[in-house]
């Protein structure tokens, strides 16, 4: 293998072939298998501890896989050092170098690569964040947002073939990350580079990314595009992770066609067989709060409905969301945009119906603890 | 100084709210109160004494009576003190920036590998750098020289492997380095430690991830990244180092005396000699004050400034 001090040369998608890295007595990354395609923006979702962080790592080489392989394109990476690959990271921290100025910051990458006039590359990168007027400054000087940007400037000035985010919002205010999530895109789409962001915030992920991949306890859970993940999760843990899902254990009583119908505590629903992952046995039927209907009267016509209480009522402006207890116990949610000019006046005690289309529902395999998290997480 | 613009700050700095002025009054007197006990304290056991040291420093004698003075301005003392003692300061300021040296290399990789590379090791490593300390520093020096004796054990291992040139460690100016060099070390490990430890791991992480190798990165961010606290430690181990004159005393000969060797027989052991010694000290202040801060203003950071 080449220990050469050069960076490799690797060009292509970003593969990992069945990673896993152990600390200790601990799994950390389970034997996972990732393809990102070049020049796209994909996004590791996951809560904190799934492995997320450590997955990135390994890319950039601060981490070493215990087995499995790294690459780009046809190019293995892997126990190659972090100052060989053709990849840059923005830390979570930002990790700028305190004693430098915010040019020579950014200049560092391209002048260890000899790179004639880091400088002026530098300050191009800056102009591309829009910091250029802050290139004299020290670190210590700059706001986190500032910083967050000459942190992105100093990884994009390389032009890496992968670009690493590690939680690079994750200090910043909310309205400043809703700015610079937009602004990471703009920029990922004007320089083309691979992105891959690791964040535990599923809007944040939903928003900018073309796939997500959502990781939990090592492993990935289930991998899309954002709008795939929310309308059709696979397993419990994403329907709770990616939003929010109102979920109830259930046990399949038949198909019927293209339907699958199912006992849910005592309430018969039916879900589209092309949207049920679990088909037989116990499951766990799930729909998304705003993909239901609270209503005062009995509802009329084909969809599935239950009875329930109202528990709580907040009124978020443009929506309203019910708590609603069911007879089993379990609280739903329920999301109702305001669009009525009589707002529907309900209050807690309220006897209500809950309706919706089956054609929303899903069925994913029964898993007692998300089903718990769930519950809690509504009611 | 610093301290002051600090008082300056809390007290009066600042534009403050109009809520604030009823207790306005009382509370700027606060941070001058907390300064009274140690300024009362550095005024009559610092101030004063070095006051009075100067005075003496331009005494002169009667003549025919010595070791009686009357008050002059006899800027002769100091002539004396640097032309009959220029090998003194010279071997002073030397040996100084040979045991800062000196400790410096011995001291940063023990430094780095407490914070990096010990792990759990790290707080009994700290109480070793510590340890010296709860034995006199001349108890220690006193050791050194029967360790280094010509009889001891280094010196007659040394001896029958015909490895040592002089025949004695002793009573060299090596031993003197080394013996300073000891007695300081600890002075310039803990601030390196302190600023290594401090360090974000983060930001090493960033400069290989940037593509500069172990060494580039050590070079390009790890040691400016310490800086600070190889400043702090450089200034407290030569300053002490270049006024001390137990290990040239304990360690050293004729030949390796140092400015504090001559100051203590001018003081103690010189009929006569007050003036010359108070302006032997003024020197050395002066000399190492002049040295400091150029030192400061060329390396110095933000931090220490």
């Amino acid at each position: 293998m080449a220990r050469s001090s050069g960076v490799r040369e690797a060009t292509g998608d970003l593969r990992l072939e069945s990673v896993t890295k152990s600390f200790g007595g601990f799994t950390a990354v389970d034997d996972l298998d990732l393809l990102v395609p070049r020049g796209s923006f994909f996004a590791l979702l996951g809560p904190s501890g799934c492995g997320k962080t450590t997955t990135l790592r390994m890319v950039a080489g601060l981490e070493q896989p215990t087995s499995g392989r790294v690459l780009i394109g046809d190019t293995d990476l892997t126990g190659s050092r972090p100052f060989e690959r053709p990849v840059n990271t923005v830390f979570q921290s930002y990790a700028l170098f305190p004693h430098l100025t915010v040019r020579d910051n950014v200049a560092f990458g391209p002048t260890r690569r000899r790179v004639r006039e880091a400088g002026a590359l530098a300050d191009e990168a800056l102009a591309l964040v829009e910091v250029d007027h802050l290139a004299s400054r020290k670190p210590a000087q700059l706001s986190g947002g500032q910083q967050q940007r000459v942190a992105l400037a100093r990884a994009l000035v390389n032009r890496p073939e992968v670009l690493l985010l590690d939680e690079p919002l994750g200090a910043l205010d909310l309205k400043l990350r809703r700015q610079l999530q937009v602004e990471l895109k703009r920029i990922q789409t004007e320089v083309g580079l691979t992105f891959v962001h690791v964040t535990h915030d599923q809007e944040e992920a939903m928003t900018m990314a073309d796939t997500v991949a959502v990781m939990n306890h090592g492993r990935i859970e289930q991998m899309g595009a954002p709008a795939e993940l929310y309308d059709l999760p696979r397993t419990a843990f994403v329907a709770n992770f990616v939003g929010r899902s109102n979920l109830g254990a259930g046990t399949v009583l038949g198909r019927d066609g293209e339907h699958l119908s199912a006992e849910v505590q005592g309430t018969t629903v039916t879900v589209p067989l092309s949207r049920a992952q679990a088909r037989e046995g116990a499951v766990l039927f799930g729909i998304r709060p705003e993909k239901v209907r609270v209503l005062r009267e009995a509802p009329e016509g084909t969809g599935d409905d239950v009875r329930g209480t109202v528990l709580d009522v907040s009124f978020t402006g443009v929506a309203t969301e019910y708590l609603v207890r069911l007879p089993s116990g379990t609280v739903w949610s329920c999301y109702e945009q305001n669009l009525d000019v009589d707002p529907v006046d309900l209050r807690p005690g309220d006897e209500v119906w809950i309706s919706w289309n089956p054609a929303h529902a899903f069925t994913v395999p029964l898993d007692e603890a998300e089903a718990a998290a769930a519950a809690e997480a509504t009611g | 100084m610093t301290a002051l613009a600090h008082v300056g700050q809390a007290g009066g700095g600042g534009p403050t709210p109009p809520a604030d002025d009823q207790e306005r009054p009382g509370r700027r007197w606060v941070p001058y109160l907390l300064l009274l006990p140690g300024g009362l304290w550095l005024l009559v056991f610092f101030v004063v004494p070095l006051v009075q040291l100067f005075t003496v420093s331009l005494q002169s004698q009667f003549p025919g009576y010595p070791g009686y003075y009357y008050r002059d301005v006899n800027a002769g003392n100091y002539l004396r003190a640097l032309t009959d003692f220029a090998p003194q300061f010279g071997r002073s300021l030397l040996f100084a920036a040979l045991a800062t040296f000196f400790a410096f290399v011995l001291a940063y990789p023990l430094a780095y590998a407490m914070a990096f590379k010990v792990g759990r090791w790290r707080n009994v490593m700290l109480i070793a750098v510590i340890a010296p300390f709860f034995t006199s520093f001349i108890l220690r020096t006193v050791a050194w020289r029967q360790i280094l004796a010509d009889e001891g054990p280094v010196a007659s291992t040394l001896n029958a492997l015909h490895l040592l040139p002089g025949g004695h460690i002793t009573e060299t100016w090596a031993a003197v380095v080394a013996g300073l060099t000891y007695n300081f070390l600890p002075f310039m490990v803990l601030p390196i430690y302190a600023s290594l430890e401090r360090a974000d791991h983060r930001v090493i992480e960033a400069g290989g991830d940037l593509y500069a190798n172990g060494f580039t990165t050590f070079r390009t961010v790890t040691l400016p990244m310490s800086a600070p606290g190889v400043l702090a430690g450089t200034l407290l181990t030569f300053i002490p180092a270049a006024g001390d004159y137990v290990n040239a005393d304990l360690l050293g000969a004729d030949d390796t005396k140092m400015v504090g060797n001559v100051i203590e027989s001018q003081f103690f052991k010189v009929l006569g000699g007050f003036p010359v010694a108070a302006a032997l000290s003024f020197t050395l202040m002066a000399l190492i004050l002049a040295m400091v801060f150029v030192y400061v203003r060329r390396f110095g950071t933000e931090e220490l400034l």
